[in-house]
């Protein structure tokens, strides 16, 4: 059975989210092309066109560096995301290139054992669909609230 | 454990600093008066915020919540955000444009763009019955207005009539290295966001004056192998030692030192970035200098790392919660690639930030260390005793300025 594009790209949603929560960090960047961009902004600086990011990535490279800096650099105490997706909104399509949009919710887990929301917003991602597959070309985390608690250490 | 208040006297050496400051309501309380609202300038806003008259932005000095806005005289004005009839805030929005003037959403008192009372609702009543009494004057009422000094585009504002002119204040070389950043230069703001800090203050200025603490929590560029070469640098601190600045330039003879031995070792070497261009960036100060970290006395931060250029705005939300404002800052002459090399080397800075997540957290490291131990000191003898410029960023030199500084303007 041949999935429809909206299956494509709900199956590679669900796919990303539950390789963030499972802490395979190592296969995040593989939901992407080898040209991509990556970035996380607020909805205030999306509104306003300020090109400014939280994080922001124009490479596979970078994205394997976020990786490999939480993995054997930076210093943050032990926590893990829940991700709750909606359904994704397809936006357009042409040829292989699909325009979607998904509403997110992230709670956040530290070791202490407290859970809290850490993050809403909406994924802006421009998939490109090759061998049956949805991978990223370009996904911008717009968050809701233009405050972060604490840090942001893992990728939304 | 957060406290009413603490008996303790603290120790009179800079080299100590009791936990308590951190812990409690009494502190907290004085501080407004003596600091937030005292003889210091507290950093509102950039000018290039605020281009057109009408243009506004909310901020807040402590607890106090401010306008700023510019008006018809091309000036620059601000004023608390409480009206003076009831204390409702006047202004809700964050910031707009075309304001012509700001009515309180609860009995429509309206002011000016300067903050002067210019209308009551129903002042005289109606039909002439009710209405203010006839002794009743709109220019006795008004939020209070703020001093205003701009320095290199960067907007500072003060509760106080006795605070200094802005360029004494700072003395000429703090000016001169804030003048080295934004002087003669139209900023662009690139973004905004806010980092919630679960801890007081003054942990997080203790945190950005501490330049010990750079190589050892931050581990990003030693892991990379980012950091072999030897960097000059030092410390600057003002005669008030509130200000300071760490700075440190790429020594050109120990990189070519470095760069050999790098050589060398490179089959030793674990990690590497798999995309180098992070860091990659352009001689923007013709000085060597690769890294300026300044601060202003009591909440403000100039930062400079290599073409990472933001401002930092810290606002204290209550005893124990900070807020740190970033505003990443690029130029109107940037080129489109100087620009994408500033976008990229703010993922060192930031919430998310290579080089700053860490400074996110450790301050909430202390408030929680130091719950059960109000009673008890922090130490600070690296590099000695005083507060003082130094050749070496092994010191706490600047960190015993802000205490310095502090004890001074809360009479400890």
């Amino acid at each position: 059975m041949i999935d429809s594009v909206y299956q494509m790209i709900a199956r590679a949603q669900a796919e990303y989210a539950r390789c963030i929560d499972d802490d395979r960090l190592e296969e995040w960047p593989d939901h992407f092309h080898g040209s991509c961009i990556y970035r996380i902004t607020t909805a205030a600086n999306h509104r306003e066109g300020l090109e400014g990011a939280i994080i922001f990535a124009n490479s596979k490279g970078m994205l394997k560096d976020r990786v490999s800096a939480l993995r054997e650099a930076n210093i943050y105490e032990r926590q893990s995301y829940r991700h709750i997706l909606g359904q994704p909104s397809i936006l357009q399509e042409s040829g292989s290139e699909v325009r979607s949009e998904t509403s997110f919710l992230v709670a956040r887990i530290v070791q202490d054992g407290d859970t809290d929301i850490f993050a809403t917003g909406r994924y802006l991602d421009l998939y490109r669909i090759e061998d049956g597959k949805a991978r990223l070309n370009e996904r911008t985390v717009v968050c809701d609230s233009s405050r972060i608690d604490t840090l942001m250490a893992l990728p939304l | 454990m957060l406290l009413e208040a603490h008996k303790a006297t603290p120790s009179e050496t800079l080299t100590r600093v009791p936990y308590w400051v951190f812990q409690t309501a009494e502190t907290y309380r004085k501080e407004q008066e003596c600091i937030f609202q005292g003889p210091c300038w507290h950093y509102l806003a950039l000018e290039v915020e605020l281009p057109e008259p009408g243009d506004f932005r909310t901020t807040r000095i402590g607890d106090t919540p401010v306008v700023v806005t510019r008006d018809d005289d091309g000036e620059i004005y601000a004023f608390e955000n409480r009206c003076a009839h009831r204390g409702a805030l006047i202004c809700l929005d964050n910031h707009g444009k075309g304001k012509k003037d700001f009515s309180c959403v609860y009995h429509a008192w309206t002011y000016d763009r300067q903050g002067n009372l210019r209308g009551v609702a129903f002042k005289d009543g109606i039909k002439g019955k009710g209405g203010m009494p006839e002794t009743f004057r709109m220019e006795d009422h008004a939020p209070r207005k703020l001093r205003i000094a701009i320095l290199h585009g960067l907007i500072f504002g003060s509760f106080s009539e006795e605070v200094p002119p802005i360029e004494e204040y700072l003395g000429e070389e703090i000016s001169g290295r804030i003048e080295r950043v934004l002087g003669g230069r139209k900023p662009v703001v690139l973004g905004r966001v806010t980092q919630a800090l679960p801890n007081n203050w003054k942990l997080y200025m203790e945190n950005v004056k501490d330049s010990y603490h750079a190589s050892i929590l931050h581990l990003f560029f030693t892991t990379f192998e980012l950091n072999r070469l030897s960097l000059k640098g030092g410390i600057i601190v003002d005669d008030s030692g509130g200000h300071h600045v760490s700075y440190s330039a790429i020594d050109t003879v120990a990189q070519k030192d470095a760069e050999y031995a790098k050589q060398q070792l490179r089959s030793e070497s674990q990690y590497k970035l798999a995309d180098p261009s992070l860091l990659q960036g352009f001689d923007e100060y013709h000085d060597g200098v690769t890294l300026q970290i300044l601060s202003v006395f009591p909440t403000f931060v100039l930062q400079q790392i290599q073409n990472a250029i933001a401002v930092r705005q810290i606002v204290p939300r209550a005893i124990d919660k900070t807020d740190l404002n970033w505003t990443y800052l690029g130029f109107a002459d940037d080129t489109p690639e100087q620009r994408l090399v500033r976008i990229k080397q703010n993922n060192l800075v930031g919430p998310a930030g290579y080089i700053s997540m860490e400074d996110g957290c450790v301050g909430g490291f202390v408030q929680r260390g130091i719950a059960g131990a109000s009673d008890q000191e922090a130490v600070l003898e690296m590099g000695g005793s005083q507060a003082q410029s130094s050749e070496s960023r092994v010191t706490e030199a600047s960190v015993r300025g802000f205490w310095k500084a502090y004890r001074s303007n809360m009479g400890l």
